[in-house]
Formats: structure tokens, sequence, C-alpha cells
């Protein structure tokens, strides 16, 4: 759904005050190169957009959300690695910009999460089950 | 143990509501702040935004006396709104340079014409390239700089006549 | 006349609702046995009142009586008659009003039709139900009344939101609310058994079709959201881990799971305290959904009609019936035995497995969506959980569920052989074999998820089907058929997942008019830019003339509109869809040179995510149509 949900509509995104300057030449244009182009759409898709209501910067119509797929096309073309950049944005929005939470002590719980779930849902089940007698 | 097992999902739900009712009442706090503040503004030359005024570089931060960085737009609204304030922290004696986030010079010159100007230098920053660098979110933004240009504090959103003082203080502080 | 009548029909609805809380409560004290039987008539009589009460409301919607403050605020005189019907529902108000009479509806059918319950269970399961039906009377007489006059009446109504005229949305949040009603009646129904201490497989029949009803909805409701998603957002995404649509997959799984326990509840008399919790955790997921939703707590592109107070409203709500559900959950369920155990490999041993994935793919999406805020109450440290956690997350145990999903219905209930099963895979297996070299052969380079998605989607459709094999196809029974159904729908639906996201072809280009540009096999010929203008909204649209090969051209038309109260910008996608998937296109702004941007996407198989969902919501159909004639056949012969 984009999710629909009650009430929810999938709106949209409201209308920001837009710049009178055309979007960045590489807000919307592909790299040349196939593989680098897949790269940076890959990382543009966990970056999250500054103004928006929660959207990725690879989906979305704002002037700053293009001028940060720009950000990445110019450094991914210049040969700069996806992590590298994703770490120099951090540095300066902190982890809200990466939909991709570090592994790092505040996130260990949410990794752990997966294993911690199955493991329990796994003891909760073992008792479910009768030993196979051997005929 | 098998006690305890019935009685987690209790737990999580209690849990849950205490989460989501502090922050329902905690008041949410959607401000992105940037992570820089201590840190030196990165390396940058901006051409001038306007030909009435000169262009911005990291050199023109570090001059000694702490520094107001305010981050506009003429097609923001909000920046319009808090020119009366930038223009009593200038009266304050307080410096203040600018950078015009995706601007055209004529849109510059008007605003500057209609609102008022106090600023001493105006970079442009026609790709938010600069402010990315910075951690700022949003237009307006306010940064205090001090003398080595070194950023000391960050005042996200317009500047309303009761923040004021907090920018002063700021700006003492960082002398 | 008529709103003063719809209120007090209302009042009248939430007194009887009272009554059948208290008089079911005494009914259920030993030696009251007399009062079990009027509950049932309170309950019909409720659901009649509260019909009255919402029809009234249309009725004043439709005849755009401005003197009622909700039409006057929501409506307008000249909007078309199906805007009016739709906007009854399409605010706070009217959509509350909606969500009781649906849910005193559902009570009167129970009351009506249920016979096989012992009565003091289905007493006991119309209590809970009245009082899940009491908060939100409450909410509606207290502090949302539909029916307040204005005075003086205005002239003209102020209209309802543009983007709420779209008839996928006029009917989004009933098909919502069928799923979220159904879920509570399967909840009111294990507090029921829970307080009479019953729980069996008679119990687990009764509750078997609300549960399927409350799933096809939330199927159908996901399915429609996703695709609405998909061409409204304009960037050819089709789901995001937006919050929101977090908040609607959750109560989904947890149906989903519900489902599968019921049918071992049913047929093997096992899993019977899981069950009661599934049908607790489904219920609270949906409580907890419409929480997130309507208190705008996080952020979210679809959020609408957010308001803090009635957030906490909600959260009181939930705090009270599902709080009040565990306690009772924890105080008896030690007493409930878990019924039968079972052999690991079995039909109900997949069945078990199948929960557990579930389960925990739901408890990924709980904590992944939650984390933030919980990181921020403790810490204050802003954090972002989207894509990236989930799909590594519950990605992998998403492909193992579907590979049990193919096996676990050729195995056989109680006890089977893990060789007869292999022997019983052999030819999916084969196929799933020749799929995975077929495409590590056509596309090198594929990833490891699309890789494994397709291949597994290949074999679990094989195996989906597998169960007809060398069966008489019309002596097979309906649900049967459903379950088929349903588990290929999961197979194309996963399918058209993998293809999408591997085999998309992105084209984004700066044109100018009279340029052609080309994306996958189809050429883009960009004719011209014109202004267009529709009733509420102007527009620019390009018209493209497409061609694939040699074949015929055809022209789309993607639009940037305009819409001017309250003043949005959306793109309007043009999208051409083919046998082999879809063409998206989308007009974007133009640059100081004159070149327009366009955003050009081939998305082969794409539509298979819907077709599979829509499939899944119509094995459901048939699995409820097959299951509610079995009862009644078994009715019928049991008075005969």
């Amino acid at each position: 759904m984009r999710a629909a949900i009650v009430f929810l509509l999938m709106l949209a995104p409201p209308a920001f005050a837009q710049s009178a300057l055309p979007p960045s030449e590489y807000a919307n244009r592909q790299l040349a190169d196939p593989r680098q182009e897949k790269n940076a759409k890959a990382l543009m898709e966990t970056l999250r957009c500054l103004v928006c209501q929660g959207q990725s910067i690879a989906d979305s119509d704002a002037d700053m959300a293009g001028d940060m797929r720009a950000l990445v096309r110019q450094r991914i073309e210049a040969g700069e690695e996806p992590e590298s950049i994703r770490k120099w944005l951090v540095a300066r929005y902190g982890n809200w910009v990466s939909y991709d939470p570090p592994v790092e002590p505040v996130t260990w719980p949410l990794w752990a999460a997966p294993i911690l779930l199955l493991g329990a849902g796994i003891y909760l089940a073992r008792g479910r089950f009768k030993r196979r007698k051997s005929k | 143990m098998k006690r305890l097992i019935l009685w987690l999902p209790l737990i999580v739900l209690i849990a849950f509501v205490a989460t989501v009712a502090f922050r329902l009442y905690g008041g949410k706090d959607d401000i992105v702040r940037s992570q820089m503040i201590g840190k030196p503004v990165p390396e940058f030359a901006l051409e001038a935004a306007v030909k009435s005024h000169p262009a911005l570089r990291v050199q023109d931060l570090r001059t000694g006396e702490p520094r107001l960085l305010n981050i506009f737009a003429s097609w923001c609204a909000p920046c319009a709104i808090e020119s009366p304030q930038l223009r009593e922290l200038q009266r304050r004696g307080i410096p203040i340079d600018a950078v015009a986030i995706r601007d055209r010079p004529e849109d510059v010159a008007a605003f500057l014409q209609r609102y008022g100007d106090s600023f001493a230098r105006i970079g442009s920053d026609p790709a938010t390239q600069f402010q990315f660098a910075l951690g700022s979110s949003g237009v307006p933004e306010t940064f205090v700089i001090d003398g080595k240009g070194i950023i000391r504090h960050q005042h996200v959103g317009y500047i309303g006549p009761e923040d004021l003082d907090e920018i002063t203080a700021a700006y003492e502080a960082a002398k | 006349m008529m709103a003063e009548t719809g209120f007090v029909a209302l009042w009248m609805a939430a007194s009887l609702s009272l009554l059948q809380l208290f008089l079911g409560a005494s009914a259920l004290r030993p030696g009251n046995e007399a009062l079990l039987r009027p509950v049932r008539a309170v309950a019909v009589a409720q659901g009649a009142l509260i019909s009255l009460s919402f029809l009234l409301l249309i009725q004043l919607f439709l005849a755009t009586d401005l003197s009622v403050k909700l039409v006057a605020a929501n409506s307008h005189s000249a909007k078309p008659w199906l805007y009016k019907f739709a906007g009854t529902w399409g605010n706070h108000e009217g959509s509350m009003l909606l969500w009781v009479t649906i849910l005193g509806l559902a009570g009167a059918a129970v009351a009506r039709f249920e016979r096989r319950l012992p009565e003091r269970t289905l007493v006991a399961t119309l209590a809970a139900q009245a009082m899940i039906g009491l908060g939100f009377y409450a909410f509606l007489l207290f502090a949302s009344n539909p029916f307040e006059r204005l005075d003086p009446a205005p002239l003209e109504g102020n209209g309802l939101n543009p983007l709420l005229q779209d008839p996928g949305l006029a009917f989004h949040p009933p098909t919502l609310y069928l799923g979220y009603v159904g879920i509570s009646v399967a909840f009111s129904f294990a507090v029921g058994a829970l307080v009479t201490r019953d729980v069996g497989p008679a119990f687990a029949r009764a509750m078997r079709p609300w549960v399927l009803v409350a799933w096809i909805f939330l199927t159908l409701g996901i399915t429609a959201g996703s695709y609405w998603a998909y061409y409204e957002l304009g960037w050819g995404g089709w789901w995001f881990w937006d919050p929101v649509e977090n908040a609607s997959l959750m109560p989904w799984l947890a149906a989903t799971a519900l489902l599968h326990s019921v049918t071992v509840l049913a047929t093997r008399d096992g899993l019977r305290a899981w069950t009661m919790m599934l049908a607790v955790v489904a219920f609270s997921m949906s409580m907890v959904g419409t929480f997130l939703v309507r208190s705008g707590i996080l952020t979210s592109v679809h959020s609408f009609a957010v308001d803090p107070a009635r957030g906490f409203f909600i959260l009181v709500l939930l705090g009270l019936y599902i709080g009040g559900a565990l306690t009772l959950f924890g105080l008896r369920v030690g007493t409930v035995r878990e019924g039968t155990a079972f052999d690991p490999v079995s039909r109900e041993g997949a069945l078990v497995a199948n929960n557990l994935l579930i389960s925990a793919i739901l408890g990924i999406v709980l904590v992944g969506t939650l984390y933030p805020l919980l990181v921020e109450a403790l810490s204050g440290e802003k954090l972002s959980v989207g894509l990236p956690y989930f799909n590594k997350a519950a990605g992998p145990l998403a492909l193992l569920l579907v590979a049990i999903m193919g096996a676990g219905p050729l195995l056989k209930w109680r006890r089977d052989r893990l060789r007869d099963l292999l022997r019983r895979v052999r030819v999916p297996a084969a196929l799933t074999i020749a799929a995975l070299v077929a495409i590590l052969m056509l596309a090198p380079g594929i990833g490891v998820f699309p890789l494994l998605g397709l291949v597994l989607a290949i074999g679990a459709a094989a195996a989906s089907v597998a169960p007809l094999w060398k069966r008489n196809l019309r002596r097979t029974p309906l649900f049967t058929w459903g379950m088929v159904i349903a588990h290929l729908g999961i197979a194309v639906s996963l399918a058209g997942m993998a293809a999408e996201s591997f085999f998309t072809k992105e084209t984004l280009v700066a044109a100018k008019v009279g340029e052609t540009v080309a994306v996958g096999p189809y050429d883009v010929h960009l004719m011209g830019v014109e202004p267009v203008a529709g009733p509420n909204w102007t527009a620019i649209e390009a018209r493209l003339s497409v061609r694939r090969g040699e074949g015929q051209s055809f022209i789309l038309a993607p639009q940037a509109r305009i819409f001017s109260s309250p003043p949005t910008e959306t793109s309007e996608a043009a999208i051409a869809t083919r046998l082999d998937g879809q063409l998206y296109t989308v007009l974007g702004r133009e640059d100081s040179e004159g070149r327009w941007q366009l955003r050009l996407w081939w998305k082969p198989m794409v539509t298979l995510i819907w077709l599979g969902g829509a499939l899944v919501a119509l094995g459901g159909l048939f699995a409820l149509i097959g299951r509610v004639r079995r009862e009644r056949r078994a009715a019928r012969e049991r008075e005969a």
C-alpha cells in the first residue's frame, strides 16, 4: 500500500516552495556507466529525503531530493564508494538520513530482533512436537 | 518461566503504550539537526549570489570574530518573515553573511530590495551542495560560526522576535 | 428531523450495546441461564438501529442538507452523487459511524446465524463485541457527533478534498473496515472462549469464516493500496516500507497466521493457546495500525486526517481492550491445554512452521516500524529504519516461508514420511532447478534476492497446483480450490516482485520536443507538451507517441498537475499495460534549455504483483464459500 489505509490516502507530496532554478543536471539523468548508475540508484533508495514525509530521495519530487541525487551521482561518477558517500551524509545529518541503520550498540536490539524472534518461536513451538518413535 | 511467557505480551503492550504516549505528549520533534556543531565549516568557495555583495569563501568565516551565517532563498516565505529580526541582530552589532540556495541574482536582488538587507557577503549555492556539506536541512537556517571558523550553533527555521536573545547569547558565547 | 432521528438511533444503539454487555455478563453467572437467549435479540436490534442511523447520515449527504455541520464541512451540492455518497465516510465522524455500523452488523450476524457454539461461549462473545463497540459509541456521542446541526445553515458546503475524489479512494475505507471488523469478531470469539474456557474445534470452525472475511478484505486493501501508490506517486515504486504501509501489512500478516493456526485447531484440535494469542495479536495489530495512521505519530506520505487528540483516544481504547484481553489470556490460558502434540513431518508440522515464520516477520515489521520511536524516547537520537533493514531481516524468512508454502499442502495430516514428500515434490523441484539454470544462463548478474524469488516463485507455483494432481477436479472441495488459488497467487505475486526488481529498465532524460528516446523494447517520441485544464486543476500534458519494434504506435499522455485548493502538485503517470509488463511514463519539469524531463520505465511482469494479490483474495473467497457450505450441510445432516 503504499499502503493504503484508512484515511490514508496516498497523497502526492505537498507542494513545496520550489526554486525557480531547474533541477540539477544529475538529479534526473542517469550516469553513462550502467554499473555506476546501479550503485547510485541502490544508494539513493536508502537515503532519506530531508524535506519529505518519509520518502527516499529516489522517489521524491522535492528540489532538495533532486540535488542530493545529483550529489550522489557526481560522487559515484568521480569514483567514490557508495558507503563512503553514506558516511559523509551521516556525519552531517546523523543516522536519520540513512534508511539502513548502522550496527552499533543503539541498534543491536534491532538487528538481533530477527534472530531473537525466530529463537523465541522455535522455543515455543518445540513443545508442540512429539518425538518420533522408531518403529 | 512458563508463567513469565504468558505475561510477556502484556509487557510488550505496556512498553508500546508508554513509548507512543511519551511521543504524543513529549511533543514531536521533527527537526533534523546538523551534526557539524563543534566542527569547522567545510572548505568552500561560493560565487557571489548578487552583484551588490561580495562572494563568500571559507576564509571569510575565519576572521577572528564570530559571525552569523544565514541560509536563505528568495523563494522561501519564512525567509522574508525573519528579515526584521536579522536587521535587529545586525543593529546589535552582529555581522551576518548569507548563502542563497538555488537562487537567481535578479531574484536575490529583488528580495533584498523588498525585505531589507542585513548581509555582508552573500554566496550562491545553486545546487544545494554547500548546504548539504553544512548538514543543513532546509531554509531558513542560521548558524553561529566562531572566529576560527568552527560551527557553534544552529537555529532551524525562521528567527522570530522571541529567538533574538537565543541567537545573541550563542553569538556572545562564541567570542 | 432526519438528523435528530439519526442521533436518537445512535443513542439507542449505544444503549443496547451497554445492555448487551451487562446482560451477557450476568447471563454467564450460574443460575442466570434464562438471560442467555435475549442477548441474541439485543445484538440484532443494535445492528438494526445503528444501520438506520448510518443510512440516515447517507441520506443527509445525498440530499446535501447543509444545516448539518458535517455535511456543510465536507460536501458540496454540485458534487457527483457517487462522491456525495462516499463523502459520508470521507471524514472522521462519518468513518467512525461506518466502523461501528459494520461492527454492529457483524454482531447481529453472529447472533442470528451462529448455531454451532455452546450458548455460553456465544453470549460471552457477544458481550466482548458489545464492549468493543461501546468505546467507539462513546467517542461518537461525546466527541464526534456526526449529526450536529449548524445554525444558520451556510449557503454552500466546503466540498471534498479533490484528492479524495477517486473511485478507488471512495471505497478504500469500507474495505479496510470490513477487514478490521472481521478481525474484531475473531477477537471477540477468542475472548468469549477464554471466558468460558471452551476452546476447541467447534470454536475454531465458528471463528474461521470471520477470519477469512477479514483476510480477504485486508488482502484487497493492501493490493489496491499498493497499486494506487504505484500509479499515484509517479516514481514506479510499489512498496516503500513506509510506516502506514507497515500498519496495513501487520494486521494482514497476523490474520494470515491466524487463518492457518485456526485450521490446525479445527482439524486436529491443537495450537489452542497459540490460536487465542494470535486472535488477540491480530486485533492488536489492527488497532495499532489505526493508531499509527490516525495519530500521525510516524511521518508518512500517506498520512491524512491526522489528529493527535483522536490518536490519544484510540491509544486509550487500544490499551484497555488489548490490555484486558492479554490479562485474561495470562490468567486463563494456563488452564487451556494446548491440545494434541504433532509429528514434525506432517501437514500440521508445516503449518506450525508457517506460523513461526509469519510471526517472526510480523515481529520484524513491528520492531522496525517502532524502533525509531523507542530510540528517540530513550536516547533522543534520531534513526531511520527502512527498506534495507526490512529486506535483509524479513526477506530470507519470507523466501523460506514460500518454500514451505509449496511443500506444506503436499503433506498428510498426522504423520507423513519424508521420502513420500520428496516423491510428491519431484516435479516442482525439477522445475525449480530448471528455472535456476535457465535464469542463470539468460540473466547472469542477477541479484540473490531476485534470483531466489523468481526460482522459488516458479517452484511454489508448480507445488501449489500439485494438490489437484490426479484428482477428480469436479469433486475437489471448493475450499481446496481456494487454498490452491491463494497459494498460487502468492507465487505469482512473488514472481512479479522479483521480475520487477531485476528486469526493470529505466530511462531518465531531458528531451526536446521531436526527440525520440528508447526504454526497454520501446521507442518513445515526444510529440509536444500542452497545457490542459480539468475541473479543479490545471496541468501540462506531454503527448508521447510510443512504438515497440515495428508494431503499431500509440499515444501516452502523462501530466504534471497542479490542484488549486489545497495547492498540491501531482504527477499523473501514463501507463500502458501489456501482457508482458507495463510501460510507465512520467512528465517532469522543463529545464532552462527548453527540454522536458521524462521518466520512463519498462517494467516486465510488474502486473503479476497485483494479479497475485487478487488471486489470493479470490482463493480466500472460494475457501469461505466452501467452508460455509460444508458447515451448512453438516448442520442439516445433524438435524436429519
